[in-house]
């Protein structure tokens, strides 16, 4: 698909994270659009060889989102891969829903293991990674990871072991961990409370083949991706600098949007904001966009509720 | 046959197992030499992971193995091993992978090491997860009969082995089943429940009683999660009185248990054995009888418990 395709993908799934987080009260709607360029790239861009009406194909491709708070993210690109029916995605949070606060396997088929219990996705994508290798299968495994989360004392187990397991008979090379390097964390900047600078360095030191590209431009992340593929011999590693919140201007870089969920109010405001529609041009947008209208329309109700 | 350490025959079942089963692995984190894992990573190179010094990543890592269909066994010390609960937690329990932990060098039988070494709250972590049985056999042959078990049950478990040799208990003939005790002696006095590597001293122990004219029904608990309710609620109504014995803390083990059901569903007399406090150095038959895990420290305990 072309970078126009994807970014127009982006955009319908930026709305829709902003939706199901509103609806649900509460969530991550900061990590979530951070994120959500490099989940567009994988799911759409690349992509991965899925198949929804087949979510334990032996040799799917898999996505491990480590920084598990980040799934609303995770659950647009389903919805929109065919995983979810959009219709579901109002669920998020709610009691008996498979769309969990935070990834649940067991509860929705095409989650491939639980995480936001932070620094433990790595460690999974490397025994999945070496598995399907055992097996035969090429099938490749994208961990991604969160800034904040890579202070955790697993994750650097995990980066000290990555290029040396399997070896030499089953070497790690279908695995691609991304870095969503969006700078905040809960309570602050991660380079206030604690710097993990410098993190090429430090993966590299650990032997990782490292990649530095902006993790909104489509471009870069998709020949980052085939560059990780390329490589031979040992897992890969990209560092993508995002903006946290990216896609309203007004949640960008704002460490208060990292786990807060708008009202419906400003969740209308947002998803204007995604679309780049002026408040002028608003009205006459809703009328020739009958989805977006009816997303707004729920909203709306929601606030009168 | 000889008495013998449940690790030990751990580490023969997974080359037997092994040899008929290429998805078994072994994940290690440098202990491979003392949980037996070492026989299986010599002949499969190819089938066993020592990760280093890092538990965490080895039960991630296992996690990941299961999910992409092999049958992963995690072995460290069981304090190491459940000491990483948040990743057993989390990758494991609530991912549903089909992960074989096995902690070894349980309680305080392990003697000399000390504290730092022993588990001894590793079963009560454990059971407060959802769906992850609990294991602990009392011999050679019941291990080899649950290590097969362990293979064929599909979803995470939790193996309870001993460093030191125990001797054997289960009758030639005797098949585990997941959930079973075996009654290996009848009496309508007592209800004496052991498990592991403690079975054998009350077996001894009611020996002891039987002189005294105390008839004392042994159990053996290999299965702690979960419980023969069956077996423990007959039993306990039969003789009204039910002594539990393990080498682990006498919170939320085995004895934790068996008070939990029967304050639900038959109250119940329960004394529970076990240890108290921190463990310590020592030597193990010190220890046991120590915290009074040695034949006459549980005869005197049954006694007590009968008011005799």
């Amino acid at each position: 698909m072309d970078t126009a395709g994807l970014e127009a993908i982006a955009r319908e799934c930026r709305v829709q994270i902003i939706r199901m987080i509103t609806h649900a009260g509460s969530g991550h709607p900061g990590g979530s659009n951070s994120v959500i360029d490099i989940l567009v790239a994988l799911y759409f861009g690349k992509p991965l060889r899925l198949d929804p009406k087949r979510p334990d194909w032996p040799d799917r491709d898999r996505v491990i989102l480590s920084k598990g708070h980040a799934v609303p993210a995770l659950y647009a690109v389903m919805s929109r891969a065919g995983f979810i029916p959009e219709s579901q995605l109002t669920t998020l949070r709610k009691l008996g829903s498979p769309l969990q606060g935070h990834p649940d396997r067991t509860a929705l088929p095409g989650i491939e293991a639980a995480t936001g219990s932070l620094g433990q996705g790595l460690s999974i994508a490397e025994g999945e990674a070496l598995g399907l290798k055992m097996a035969g299968s090429a099938a490749r495994v994208y961990c991604i990871l969160g800034d904040g989360e890579s202070q955790e004392g697993q994750v650097w187990e995990a980066a000290m072991e990555g290029p040396k397991l399997g070896q030499p008979k089953h070497p790690l090379d279908n695995l691609t961990v991304i870095l969503d390097y969006n700078r905040i964390q809960l309570d602050d900047f991660v380079a206030k409370i604690l710097d993990i600078e410098p993190i090429v360095a430090k993966w590299q030191g650990f032997g990782w083949p490292v990649q530095e590209i902006d993790g909104h431009d489509f471009g870069q992340i998709q020949k980052a991706l085939d560059q990780a593929e390329a490589t031979k011999g040992r897992p890969s590693f990209i560092v993508a600098h995002t903006v946290k919140g990216k896609g309203v201007p007004w949640m960008e870089n704002n460490p208060e949007w990292h786990g807060k969920a708008p009202k419906p109010s400003e969740a209308i405001t947002a998803i204007r904001d995604i679309l780049g529609v002026t408040e002028a041009a608003w009205g006459e947008y809703l009328t020739r966009n009958s989805a977006t209208r009816a997303i707004v329309d729920e909203l709306a109700a929601l606030a009168k509720k | 046959m000889p008495a013998k350490a449940t690790r030990a025959a751990f580490g023969e079942a997974l080359l037997d197992l092994g040899a008929k089963d290429d998805r078994i692995v072994t994940l290690d984190a440098d202990l491979s030499k003392s949980t037996m894992t070492v026989a299986f990573a010599k002949k499969y190179p190819d089938r066993a992971f020592n990760v280093g010094i890092a538990e965490s990543n080895m039960i991630g890592i296992g996690a990941g193995l299961a999910l992409a269909g092999r049958i992963p066994f995690v072995a460290s010390f069981a304090c190491f091993l459940v000491g990483r609960f948040e990743t057993i937690r989390i990758s494991v329990a609530y991912t549903g992978a089909n992960v074989k932990l096995v902690g070894t060098h349980v309680g305080v039988a392990i003697g000399e090491d000390g504290y730092s070494q022993m588990g001894l709250e590793d079963i009560a972590c454990i059971r407060a997860l959802p769906n992850i049985p609990i294991i602990q056999p009392a011999d050679e042959l019941e291990c080899k009969q649950v290590m097969a078990y362990a293979v064929e049950h599909q979803g995470p478990l939790y193996l309870r082995l001993t460093r030191q040799n125990l001797e054997a208990v289960c009758p030639a003939d005797y098949r585990f089943q997941l959930g079973k005790w075996l009654r290996l002696r009848e009496g309508g006095d007592v209800t004496v429940i052991a498990s592991g590597g403690t079975v054998w001293n009350a077996l001894e122990a009611a020996k002891l009683l039987e002189a005294d004219g105390i008839h004392a029904e042994v159990i053996n608990a290999a299965c702690i999660k979960p419980l023969d309710e069956a077996m423990l609620l007959a039993s306990a109504r039969r003789t009204g009185h039910v002594v539990t014995v393990e080498d682990h803390s006498i919170v939320g083990g085995l004895g934790g248990a068996v008070a939990e059901l029967l304050s639900e569903l038959a109250p119940t007399p329960v004394k529970r054995l076990g240890v108290t406090g921190f463990g310590e150095s020592g030597d193990a038959k010190g220890l046991y009888a120590k915290h009074g895990l040695d034949p006459a420290g549980i005869a005197r305990s049954v006694k007590k418990a009968l008011g005799k």
